[in-house]
Parts: C-alpha cells; structure tokens; sequence
C-alpha cells in the first residue's frame, strides 16, 4: 500500500484568523478515509487546503508530487475532484452540462465517461436535459458526485455529502461512493457529521480538533475509542 | 424516488422557482409583435418608422449583449465598452484608408477587437478585478476616456467618411421604402448574435465560460482556466461592439469620435430592460428600444430627436423601479 496523499503539517489561515495549525495525515491508494470533528474543527478547510481552494502552508504530496504551490484549477488537472459542501453543481446549467464540465479538462471523446457514470446514476438518463437547479437537492448532490466521477479522479475529496439530505439518500449515497471505491478503485477522503455513517463506509479516519488532528486510526480503532464513541457516535 | 425526495428536501429546492413569470414576458414578447404588425398593415408610415427602429435597435442590441457578456462573466458594468466599440471602428476606417475593401476591413477588425478586448482585460482589469467593485468601475471609466484621447490623438475631432457596404439602393415592399442598409444592419447583427450563442451553447470552450461566469470556484475545481475565460469573454464583448460600430457608422453616415455615446445609453437602457444577466433579453430589449424610439420619436410631436436620450434613461429609471431584474431576468437569490 503506497500513500497516494500526504500532508505534513499543513496550516491555513482566513485572513487573521488559524483555521489549520498543522495538519499531518495520509491518504492510501484505493482507501475511504473519513475526517471526523466538530464544527470549525477544520474539516473543510483541510480539503480546501488540499484542493488549493485556500491559501496553505505546508507539504501536501500527491503520488510523489508536490502540490501546495498549485492553485484549484491545476490541482483539478492532476486528478483531485472536490465536491465541495453546498455540492457545487451549476444550478443554470443542465445535467448534461454538469456531466460535461468533469471532463472539462480532457482532450478527446467523453462519451464512454457518460456512459460509465450512467451505470450508477441511471436516473441521471431521464434528466439530461433539465437545468440542475431544478433537481432536489439530493438529486443535486447525487449529480455532484457524479460530475466528480466523470472526471477520473484518482482521488475524490467529498464534504459533508449527507448535509441537508434526508437519511435514506444519505445511505444511498454512500453505497455508491463504497461501489465506486471497491469496483473503480477510486480513492476518497470525506468530510462527515455524521460519523457513524463515515465510519461504516470508511477504512481510515482521523478526528481533528480545533485546527488540529487529535486522533488517527483505522475505522475500527476508532469505533473502539471511548471518546470517539461518546463525542460522535453518541452511545 | 423523486417524490420521496420531494419533501424531505423542499427546503433545498432552488432556483427553478423563483423564475421570472415566463407568462407575463410572453405576453410581452406577442402583444408587442401584434401591435407592430398591425400598426406595419395599417400604415406605411408606421411600418417605415419600425423598420428604422428594428436596424437602430439591432445596433443597441449588438453592444447591450456586449455588456451583458462582460456583467454575466466578472459583474461588472464595462462604461468603456462603447468606445471600445468607436476605437475599432475607427481601426477599420484605417484598413479602408490602406486599401482593403470593406468586408475585408470588416473581419480584420472584428480580429483586432477580440485581440484587443482580451489584452485590455488581462492588463486593465486583471489587476483590480479581485480588489474592490469601485476600483474596477474606476478603471473602466478611466479607459473610456483613455480610448477618447487616444482616437482624438490619432485621428482628429472631425469626420471621417466611410463607404457604406450596402449601397443606398432600398427594396420596396408594399409601398414601404426600405434601405438595403437596413436590412443588412439587422442581418449582420443577427448572424453575429447567433454565432455567439452557438458558441456558448455548442463549444467546449463556451460550456467552460458559462462555467466561469455562473461559479468560478466550482468551474476552477473541475479545472477550468477562470482567468483565461474571463479574458476570452471581454474579446467576444469587444467583437460584439465592433459590429455594433460598424453598423452604427453607415446610418449615421459618418464616423466621430462621439459615434458611439449616446448608444451606450440606449444599450444599457435595453440591457438593463433585458435583465442584465440575459443575453436574449440584451437581443430583444436593444430591439424593444429601437423601435420604441423611433416610433415615439416619429409620432410623438413634444418628443423630438433631442429628446431621445432622456426617453431612453425613463425607461432605464421605470425598469430598476418596477422590475430590477428586467424581462428575461431571474431574482437575484443566494442559497445559504
């Protein structure tokens, strides 16, 4: 097992405020890690720092390469695909669009990457046509996530996929991202609230706190973590 | 599966509902329609003054889709678009002067416009883009009056003569005298309207601009160049002005440096009538004002040709008070 991601004491700021002081984690090649933590732990901002979203310092590695200098658009190109929360889908334009705009960064026919996505969004089909924001907003979420497939990445950065979404989407979400994980190979790190959920689905996890990570460990260990269980798994 | 999402998600629901009364814009668009068709049988006068309106109009709507390009890309409102506009059409008053025949000139100059547009954001507004909309206002107005001395420097105050790629020949139909010129304006304008938006609607490079426009941070993670659209859609602005220029020099005849200012107000009235986010609203509202004018102008005897400026800043005025978002706009609203 080769890291595909790796972090090293990645700080980031907004304006004067910290919001990362530090941060060292790392992601293996076709694994699920959950990063866990209450509000403003930095959870967000640690995909933004990865995805270059935000102003970072630090080492952050992707396979061997260094990235922390590269801004969204070039980390995209080198096969990041962040969804970010709030789903970051074109509500103007249509499905189909959407679809597109993940293989915007590729030369050459997209059709079999439609076709591939459709397999698991086949809904997806029906709608191609209609404007995004139309969509519920699970259905947005889920066109995120495809859109997010469509281009390729070796490594998907999700943020909090179940927000606003009613539970039994959020389960269907995450069985798609576990298939895409087992059947496509694909690599993910999540952002999660809900962290039972991120635990079934994930291998690995780490539970930052104010800016920090406080714990790591494979997705067992932590369920097995007295404080892990009492904070976010509440039993 | 839809319904079941229905209701746990109601909440999130956006857009789509909050758009504008397509049925009103409707009745807009068809009773205008009507009313000119029937005024164009009854009279000839009528049908004269709107076929005046429709080629003035193609002109407005030519630069009001300029602005909205620019407004919809970086929510800024370019003051130097129109002379912008006069610069290029000046350009290809030089390339006359040197020797090539009109359309030769014609499509050179829309090259040097985009080529142009592209530069001047990359130098101009680049820099001050991200600091404060003040600041890009301030650099927009500073480069209008830039434009001016630069044309009054090179070419002088007084005007110039351009051959008309029309000729002054004119059709008769039904009795109504109607320019070759008219018709090639509107022709013009038209073609070059559609080009544009097939390129957005068709290209790759379209897709990666609306992209840009509509949410540059999420189009930058899917790896679209943000900076580079932005670019890219000032040169089609300057494009689109430079058509807009050129038209607009035949039927007034001559071509000054002051060609294209009151234009720029009639194009902002029919931007802003459009809504200014709409391309087909910059289309049809540019239309809307032409003819309106012309026809005001021509049966209105108190509202004489003076008068047409602050008739087009009335209905600048009446549009932000009744309906800010103009005909083809959506309400401005954020998911939080």
């Amino acid at each position: 097992m080769t890291a595909l991601l790796e972090l090293e004491d990645v700080e980031a700021r907004y304006g004067p405020v910290h919001a990362l002081h530090g941060i060292s984690l790392s992601v293996e090649e076709g694994s699920i890690v959950a990063v866990l933590g209450p509000n403003g732990a930095g959870k967000t901002t640690t995909l933004r720092a990865i995805s270059g979203t935000v102003r970072r310092t630090g080492r952050i590695v992707l396979s061997g390469r260094p990235v922390q200098r590269l801004g969204p658009a070039a980390v995209g190109r080198l096969g990041v695909a962040h969804v970010p929360e709030g789903r970051g889908t074109f509500s103007e334009l249509t499905v189909w669009e959407n679809l597109k705009l993940g293989a915007y960064s590729r030369r050459g026919s997209i059709e079999p990457d439609l076709q591939r996505v459709l397999t698991y969004f086949p809904w997806l089909s029906d709608r191609r046509r209609q404007e995004a924001g139309t969509l519920s907003g699970g259905e947005q979420q889920m066109l995120a996530l495809a859109r997010a497939f469509v281009q390729r990445p070796r490594l998907l950065l999700l943020d909090e996929p179940s927000l606003g979404l009613a539970p039994v989407l959020v389960a269907e979400l995450f069985r798609i991202v576990r298939e895409l994980n087992e059947r496509e190979g694909l690599t993910v790190l999540v952002v999660e609230q809900n962290a039972h959920l991120a635990l079934q689905a994930a291998h690995a996890g780490y539970v930052l706190e104010a800016g920090r990570v406080v714990l790591a460990g494979t997705s067992a260990e932590l369920r097995a973590d007295d404080a892990v269980r009492r904070s976010y798994l509440g039993y | 599966m839809a319904s079941a999402q229905g209701s746990a998600v109601a909440g999130f629901r956006a857009r789509g509902a909050e758009l504008a009364p397509a049925g009103a814009v409707a009745v807009f668009l068809v009773g205008g329609a009507i009313f000119l068709l029937v005024g164009c049988l009854q009279s000839t006068t009528f049908a004269r003054l709107t076929v005046e309106g429709l080629a003035s109009g193609a002109v407005f709507s030519s630069l009001a889709l300029a602005l909205v390009l620019v407004y919809r890309a970086s929510h800024i409102v370019n003051f130097a678009q129109g002379e912008l506009a006069m610069l290029t059409t000046y350009v290809a008053y030089q390339l006359i002067q040197w020797g090539l025949s009109y359309w030769e000139a014609f499509f050179a100059t829309l090259a040097i416009a985009f080529v142009l547009g592209t530069v001047l954001q990359v130098a101009l507004i680049r820099p001050v883009l991200h600091r404060s909309v003040i600041a890009t206002v301030i650099v927009t107005v500073g480069l209008f009056i830039l434009i001016d001395g630069v044309v009054n420097w090179i070419w002088g105050g007084d005007f110039k003569f351009m051959p008309s790629p029309f000729g002054t020949a004119s059709f008769d139909v039904g009795g109504v005298v109607i320019p070759h010129l008219y018709v090639g304006m509107v022709a013009v304008v038209l073609a070059c309207v559609a080009l544009v938006w097939a390129l957005f609607r068709f290209t790759k490079l379209g897709l990666g601009m609306r992209a840009a426009a509509l949410r540059p941070a999420a189009a930058a993670l899917v790896g679209v160049r943000v900076d580079r659209m932005l670019a890219v859609g000032w040169g089609l602005a300057a494009v689109l002005g430079a058509v807009a220029g050129l038209m607009a020099e035949p039927s007034q005849l001559f071509l000054s440096p002051t060609l294209m200012q009151s234009i720029l107000v009639y194009a902002f009235a029919a931007a802003v009538l459009g809504g200014l986010e709409s391309p087909a609203g910059a289309v049809v509202g540019g239309l809307t004002i032409g003819v309106s004018l012309s026809l005001v102008v021509g049966y209105v005897p108190a509202i004489s040709s003076e008068l047409q400026l602050p008739f087009a800043f009335a209905v600048l005025l009446i549009v932000l008070l009744i309906k800010p978002s103009g005909l083809f706009g959506r309400r401005e609203v954020r998911r939080v």
